[in-house]
């Protein structure tokens, strides 16, 4: 062989390896459990279809001034408010206005509830309106909500205890609300005077996740739906800026989106950890285990999940209170957020934590301390716990 | 214009007389009837005169001489694990068209198809005419002077098959506009002065209204109605000042500031004005006889977003890139007698929002960099086969943990 052919065989052995070796040299792929993004397992190909249609929607639709974008706004897309599908940042902190009972928001005809506080150029932001009080809710994140979606209305009375009956003082009730029009009403839903329960949102005052998109489309971005056709600015009604088949395919993804997956269960002080979480009685509100109803998504459908949340209005104390409410919620009254998840919000939080309604805490230990309420006794209980035992909760936790 | 549409006539005919010899005969021996001119490389040269440096065909007495080049590739990218897949690309070709009027009267034009036809631009056709080395008069579609890779940016020239991102996004390479300036050179010894100055269209809205979700100048130069009239109503100014040493190496300082917005509209006031300035400085040298070469070009954009406006729209952003590829091998290989074996690195970032957020006081991510060595062959000057491997990191708007990519490249760039 003359050195001739042995440039071009070396050459050519060196590009078969290095095709050989593609998938070496790349960046790999992080373990499921590192993300929140991607699907429940199951989905049929066309279902998986419309996840990708959603999620396209949900992450990648930017608005502009030319497709709709407010004129006065607080994102300018969905994704901004739930990067990687996972908890917001102070960035894109909402701020609701109204009042301070529950006669309904006394504050609609000038802008409520929500504040759009950034605009186009050559336009004004919203202001707070004189006499309104107002509360700062912080993103959450969107993953597993399709379970909660189809947990039964008899499952969450089953979990109220508005007398306390037990006398463990929580006591937990639901958020009867008024369900707008275009939403449709699910099997076997539970009515009190008209009013249904709501499970989705700081107050629980949403009903389900149509609602929910609609609203985000319209009060955090500007764009008008055939849902809800009022533009936030002028306050007249538009032609829509997003197809309703959009709406159906966002609401799909979130429904589909997988639950988030816990880390290293079987650790010794993860295992501690959660027996702690049980013994101070964070899982009187914080419940470890739910179950879906009939859902027609097959994969959703009664299914055992571990949400850490009762879908219930508790009475978190003074130091929780804003003065603002929604629905039949009190003013510090607040739904027991899902802590599944909960290790990986830094990682969409800019490698830090905004933990409670407004982001306040800036870790998990700092947000259990700000319980109060009908959560202070398990607050007491943690504070008098050893450092070992309080490290072993806060390692669960992150494990969440 | 006749000058114009007398040009575009006779470079039709020679379009068509190409074709014709192609099509009669794939084997016709196209030496015997097509001169080649090759980049002359024999005077001081310096970014600016990129344009006029290139090779060159022409047919007998024909006045008007053809150039241009084609870069394709293909690509196995993945981020984050995921990937799509194998990609052929062919990313562009390019032709270019020049002609000497008359004395002291130059006109030149690219047209450039990207990926296929799914862009096609006029990156320029401008007339010159030379009044003193000192002073020369451009108009037409003109490349504003900003950095060095936005005039320079011919394939066939890099190491790498990507564009570098600060040359793409930071600056938006190619960046043309119609308007007219002024430039010249002045020689003292081993040293070259040179100098640009053009008053342009300008960029528009869509810099701080676009689905790139951040502050884009490349979005803002989009709107293909530049060509015909200023979205401000106002002139963009593009001015850069170069100097070179033979021996040394060549240092350029560029600026370019316009009020990008449509501020006012029939005579109505809309918004307070709003101007994009970059700020750009390039660098290239040779060292060891010409065996390892150095480019670089950093550029600062400052773009007035309005306070009420959201932060996702940064108002300073920062980027730049830095090659450095050095000759292994010189000498005859494979039959041809001068071919090149180089290895390189390309080191690259960008900041597309230099700030804090007003909220928490932390700071604002959103930005990149990536490293990119390369294998490069030339066999002739005029064509080079690369092989490159990318690796990426990017983070988001708050800093979350940076989506990793991995881009396996192997393509060629030619001139012909």
């Amino acid at each position: 062989m003359n050195k001739k052919q042995l440039y071009i065989l070396s050459t050519i052995c060196l590009m078969v390896a290095i095709m050989v070796s593609c998938e070496k040299i790349l960046p790999p792929e992080p373990a499921e459990y590192e993300i929140l993004d991607g699907p429940v397992e199951g989905l049929s190909n066309q279902q998986s279809a419309q996840f990708l249609k959603g999620d396209i929607a949900f992450n990648d639709e930017i608005f502009t001034a030319q497709t709709g974008l407010g004129p006065i706004f607080v994102a300018n897309s969905c994704g901004s408010c739930h990067a990687g599908d996972g908890k917001g940042h102070p960035f894109t902190t909402l701020t609701r206005f109204g009042q301070i009972d529950e006669t309904g928001n006394q504050f609609l005809h000038l802008g409520g509830p929500q504040l759009q506080n950034r605009a186009l150029p050559g336009f004004t932001p919203e202001q707070i309106p004189a006499g309104a009080t107002f509360s700062k809710f912080t993103p959450p994140a969107v993953t597993g909500l399709g379970f909660l979606t189809f947990v039964s209305d008899a499952d969450i009375l089953a979990m109220a205890d508005p007398n306390d009956a037990d006398g463990d003082g929580i006591s937990g009730v639901p958020n009867w609300i008024d369900v707008p029009a275009f939403v449709a009403i699910h099997q076997n839903a539970v009515s009190q005077g008209g009013k249904y329960i709501g499970r989705f949102g700081k107050k629980a005052s949403v009903y389900d996740l149509l609602q929910q998109t609609v609203n985000a489309y319209n009060q955090d971005m500007g764009i008008t739906s055939l849902f809800n056709p009022i533009d936030v600015y002028s306050g007249l009604e538009i032609d829509p800026e997003v197809s309703t088949q959009t709406i159906h395919n966002v609401v799909f993804y979130l429904q589909t989106l997988k639950a988030p997956i816990q880390r290293n269960q079987n650790d010794a002080q993860v295992i501690q950890g959660k027996n702690i979480f049980n013994q101070i009685n964070c899982a009187g509100c914080h419940k470890p285990t739910l179950t879906t109803g009939y859902s027609p998504i097959a994969p959703l459908s009664y299914k055992t999940f571990h949400p850490y949340t009762d879908l219930l209005l508790h009475d978190m104390g003074s130091g929780l209170d804003d003065g603002y409410t929604e629905g039949n919620a009190k003013t510090y009254e607040w739904r027991t957020p899902p802590l599944w998840g909960l290790g990986l919000s830094p990682n969409s939080q800019g490698g830090q934590y905004f933990l409670m309604h407004d982001g306040r805490a800036k870790s998990i230990e700092e947000a259990i301390l700000m319980h109060g309420g009908e959560a202070t006794n398990s607050k007491m209980q943690y504070q008098n716990l050893s450092p070992a035992d309080k490290d072993a909760l806060i390692k669960f936790l992150k494990s969440l | 214009m006749k000058t114009f549409t007398y040009i575009f006539k006779r470079s039709l005919i020679l379009v068509v007389l190409f074709c014709s010899f192609t099509n009669s005969n794939a084997q016709t021996d196209t030496t015997k009837f097509i001169q080649r001119i090759p980049a002359d490389t024999s005077k001081q040269k310096l970014n600016m005169d990129a344009v006029y440096n290139r090779p060159f065909l022409t047919a007998g007495k024909l006045p008007i001489a053809i150039g241009g080049y084609l870069e394709a590739n293909t690509q196995y990218a993945q981020t984050d694990g995921i990937s799509d897949g194998f990609s052929f690309q062919a990313r562009r070709f390019t032709l270019f068209f020049s002609s000497t009027i008359a004395k002291k009267i130059k006109f030149l034009s690219e047209l450039e198809f990207e990926d296929g036809t799914k862009e096609i631009n006029i990156e320029f056709a401008a007339m010159d005419i030379e009044f003193h080395p000192l002073l020369n008069l451009r108009g037409g579609i003109v490349m504003n002077p900003i950095g060095a890779f936005n005039q320079n940016h011919d394939g066939p020239i890099w190491d790498f098959i990507d564009r570098p991102i600060s040359a793409l996004t930071i600056i938006p390479s190619t960046l043309s506009n119609a308007g007219f300036g002024l430039h010249g050179k002045y020689f003292v010894k081993r040293w070259i002065l040179g100098y640009e100055a053009y008053l342009t269209n300008g960029f528009d809205d869509n810099i701080i209204s676009n689905e790139d979700n951040r502050t884009s100048l490349a979005a803002g130069k989009r709107n293909p109605a530049r060509f015909e009239e200023s979205n401000s109503g106002l002139p963009m100014f593009t001015g850069k000042l170069a100097i070179r040493n033979r021996k040394i190496g060549e240092l350029g300082i560029s600026y370019m500031t316009g009020v990008y917005n449509k501020w006012k509209q029939d005579g109505l006031i809309l918004d307070s004005k709003r101007s994009a300035s970059v700020l750009a400085v390039d660098f290239n040298t040779s060292l060891i006889k010409n065996r390892l070469n150095i480019t670089g070009e950093v550029a600062k954009v400052f773009v007035d977003v309005p306070e009420t406006y959201t932060q996702q729209f940064g108002t300073q952003q920062f980027g730049g890139y830095m090659d450095i590829v050095g000759t292994v091998l010189k000498r005859e290989i494979l039959g041809w007698d001068n071919a090149k074996l180089n290895v390189g690195v390309r080191l690259e970032y960008a900041d597309y929002n230099q700030g804090s957020f007003k909220v928490t006081g932390g700071n604002i991510a959103d930005d990149i960099w990536a490293i990119v060595p390369s294998i490069a062959f030339r066999p002739v000057g005029t064509t080079v086969l690369r092989f490159n491997y990318r690796y990426e990191q990017q983070r988001d708007l708050l800093g979350n943990p940076p989506a990793l990519t991995g881009v396996i490249q192997f393509g060629f760039s030619t001139y012909f």
